[in-house]
């Protein structure tokens, strides 16, 4: 039996963050980009951001498109989350200090001037947070069903003396976890379906070059390995994490911090909390010895306050994750697509 | 058996503490037995407990718990759903369960017509179908779906009145005659069944009490919570240590002994079990609800002529060949002994049923990654 796996055309699988997106772009870009700069990170680690060494410091650079429907919803819009993406995909890999970010936005046709003017303010809100700014930019308009409303692209560089990649975990390190799972892809998915929940979801999306400044100030050395949860969830973060790194990783599930709220809307849809985007939380891989130190750390600044050691990383099983539930262990498996409220 | 949870300890069906007791409970009782044992659920809930929760790594090595037919999407027949396909496609507009769409037929799934231009809806439950009929001029036929627990409210719906243009393709299945049919099976190595809560609810924990008689096997009701079912094997396996045959309710919070009365009555005014076939399994006597002669006029098998036939031009997927969906639901083979698992058959490309429904042994073994039992792995 014979069958062609990869597909002739793109599905919406290849952009939910997934084992299938890592394959496209192996397969399409990573020929003839993949190598390496001279001295530096590139294309080929596909970690967050590329880094070049400029004499005994490191250049980070990164970049990010972002589309979302709804634009604005509970707790954000597509501009708060076009600045803190793009400031967290710098800040995992370890540099916290942003030079500045681009900022390219495609518009369509009838977009009105006043959501353009409140997602702006929102951008500038979230810049004067992450202590950067839009230094440069572009703008294209686009004919009327073009595209679907506005996408933003924000690219930034930032410097750093030492390079976080996600690859660096090595048997007996600590995870933690920065906060609440499931906030922003939860938020979203109910704004989006009109879900009438009790309760208040809210997404958490928020720049955390502070929040990682502060781990590494607690960690130093020891903290080696960073990674964002964002489109697939934890469970994809960690999935890459332990891929990279060669290692098994196994997550205490009562201790993953979850919010009544989105436990609740999680069980009602059918849906793992572990499973769904998250836009201001990071997983930090610390040594463990300095595991407690980073957390407290991480507890004391006001993103942190729920944080918590949830993992631990093993030499068996590696590129797998297996989550305890308490009650038992089972692999955590990656969701292929994005995850979808039960039908029936 | 260790005493149902009562007063406040109901609320705590997720305690970990106890699910560590019952789960040494049950190595004890495995040990004593001395040999490996095989015990079987037929309910997609319950297996959705186990994986979600991770219990087989907590099991016992020689403690196997096996699914059987509990999943109705996948047990639906290749000709039942044909007749959907068929209706569909002749311009009958069809409401079913979202479920029911991807589940192939001989050549086609519901969700194949919907794509080549049928008009397919997709309902949460049969009132909806009904409301939907109402605000409708044309034909609408509700393709139902699922156990007792589902034609229940089938049959509620239709005793409560439903509009001219609604009829019903009755695709619904009775469990307790299918556990005959396991429990003959040759090959079959069950010595114990653990029946579904919620169906029992319906049909009472007293409808088993023949089947052990007949087959001198034990059964044991258990609700969904982890410990529930935790609980329910312990009592299985204390069943099948005494070799005493009988029915135990380990869902004495939810499950009487007669049941609902006025469902099973509501139930068997519209529907009258008669025999059929299972996808997978075998021709089960009196195990599909088809509509009795009251209400003849409500049935979309007398009210139109389904042109089935019409449908085997077309030549079935090749792939589907190397499924073995039935001997999964026989309990005879597991997910992971199908070439085709979590390869080409995955849940966005089904090939078999079982990976179609949210109850399909398949699906629920990929969304827990696959693998049940980590008892291997080095902490």
């Amino acid at each position: 039996m014979t069958r062609v796996l990869a597909d002739e055309r793109i599905t919406l699988k290849y952009g939910a963050g997934g084992r299938a997106m890592r394959a496209l772009i192996k397969d399409v870009f990573l020929r003839g980009f993949g190598e390496a700069p001279v001295d530096g990170i590139g294309l080929a680690a596909m970690d967050d951001g590329a880094a070049f060494r400029i004499d005994n410091r490191w250049l980070v650079l990164t970049t990010d498109s972002h589309v979302i429907k709804p634009l604005f919803f509970p707790g954000g819009d597509i501009g708060r989350l076009a600045v803190a993406g793009t400031v967290n995909d710098l800040a995992m890999m370890g540099a916290t200090e942003v030079l500045g970010l681009t900022c390219a936005v495609v518009i369509e046709e009838g977009f009105p001037r006043a959501e353009l003017e409140r997602i702006q303010a929102s951008m500038q809100e979230a810049c004067r947070e992450a202590g950067t700014s839009v230094v440069t930019g572009d703008t294209k308009v686009m004919g009327k069903g073009e595209l679907d409303g506005l996408i933003l692209n924000t690219a930034g560089v930032a410097l750093t003396d030492r390079v976080v990649t996600d690859a660096g975990l090595r048997p007996g390190d600590r995870i933690l976890v920065t906060g609440t799972v499931g906030d922003h892809g939860m938020a979203v998915m109910s704004a989006r379906h009109h879900f009438d929940l009790e309760g208040d979801l809210r997404s958490d999306v928020a720049p955390l070059n502070g929040l990682v400044r502060t781990a590494l100030a607690a960690g130093g050395e020891a903290v080696v390995a960073l990674k964002d949860p964002t489109r697939g969830g934890v469970a994809s973060a960690l999935h890459e994490m332990a891929e990279k790194s060669g290692v098994g990783i196994v997550i205490e599930e009562p201790s993953v911090p979850v919010t009544e709220v989105v436990r609740a809307a999680a069980e009602i849809l059918g849906i793992d909390p572990l499973h769904v985007a998250n836009e201001g939380k990071a997983l930090i891989g610390v040594r463990p010895q300095a595991a407690e130190r980073v957390l407290d750390a991480v507890k004391a600044h006001p993103l942190g306050r729920a944080a918590a050691v949830v993992g631990t990383v093993i030499a068996d099983r590696p590129g797998f994750v297996i989550l305890d539930t308490g009650f038992g262990r089972r692999l955590l498996a990656e969701l292929e697509g994005e995850p979808l409220p039960r039908i029936c | 058996m260790p005493p149902p949870p009562s007063g406040t300890s109901q609320l705590k069906f997720r305690e970990p503490a106890k699910a560590r007791e019952l789960a040494s409970a049950l190595a004890t009782l495995t040990a004593a037995i001395g040999r490996r044992v095989s015990v079987m659920h037929v309910c997609g809930s319950h297996e959705q407990a186990i994986a979600r929760f991770g219990l087989r790594s907590a099991f016992p090595r020689d403690l196997d718990v096996i699914m059987g037919p509990g999943c109705p999407v996948c047990i639906t027949d290749v000709p039942e759903v044909d007749e959907g396909v068929a209706l569909a496609r002749q311009g009958v507009a069809i409401a079913t369960y979202g479920d029911m769409l991807k589940v192939p037929g001989t050549a086609k799934s519901l969700a194949d017509a919907q794509a080549e231009g049928a008009t397919v809806h997709v309902v949460y439950s049969v009132a909806q179908a009904v409301e939907l009929a109402r605000e409708m001029s044309g034909e609408l036929v509700f393709f139902a779906t699922g156990f007792e627990t589902t034609a229940v409210a089938t049959a509620a719906a239709v005793l409560a009145g439903v509009p001219k243009n609604f009829s019903v393709l009755s695709a619904h299945k009775y469990i307790p005659p299918v556990m005959e049919i396991v429990a003959e099976m040759p090959e079959t190595k069950v010595e114990g069944f653990l029946a579904a809560g919620h169906a029992a609810t319906i049909t009472g924990w007293g409808i088993f009490e023949p089947f052990v008689e007949r087959h001198r096997i034990p059964v044991v009701v258990a609700g969904f919570e982890p410990l529930d079912i935790l609980a329910g094997l312990v009592s299985l396996l204390e069943l099948i240590r005494d070799r005493t045959p009988k029915v135990l309710n380990a869902y004495p919070r939810c499950v009487t002994r007669e049941g609902n009365l006025k469902a099973q009555e509501q139930l068997f005014r519209v529907f009258r079990p008669l025999g059929g076939r299972w996808r997978g399994i075998a021709h089960v006597p009196n195990g599909n609800l088809r509509l009795t002669d009251e209400w003849a006029h409500l049935d979309a098998r007398q009210r139109f002529r389904i042109d089935v036939a019409s449908l085997w031009d077309y030549a079935p997927a090749s792939l589907s060949q190397s499924c073995i969906c039935g001997d999964i639901m026989a309990g005879i083979a597991s997910p992971g002994d199908c070439t085709l698992f979590g390869k080409e058959c995955l849940p966005e490309t089904p090939v078999g049923a079982c990976m179609v429904s949210s109850e399909g042994t398949c699906k629920i073994w990929h969304l827990y990654g696959g693998h049940p039992d980590l008892g291997e792995a080095r902490l």
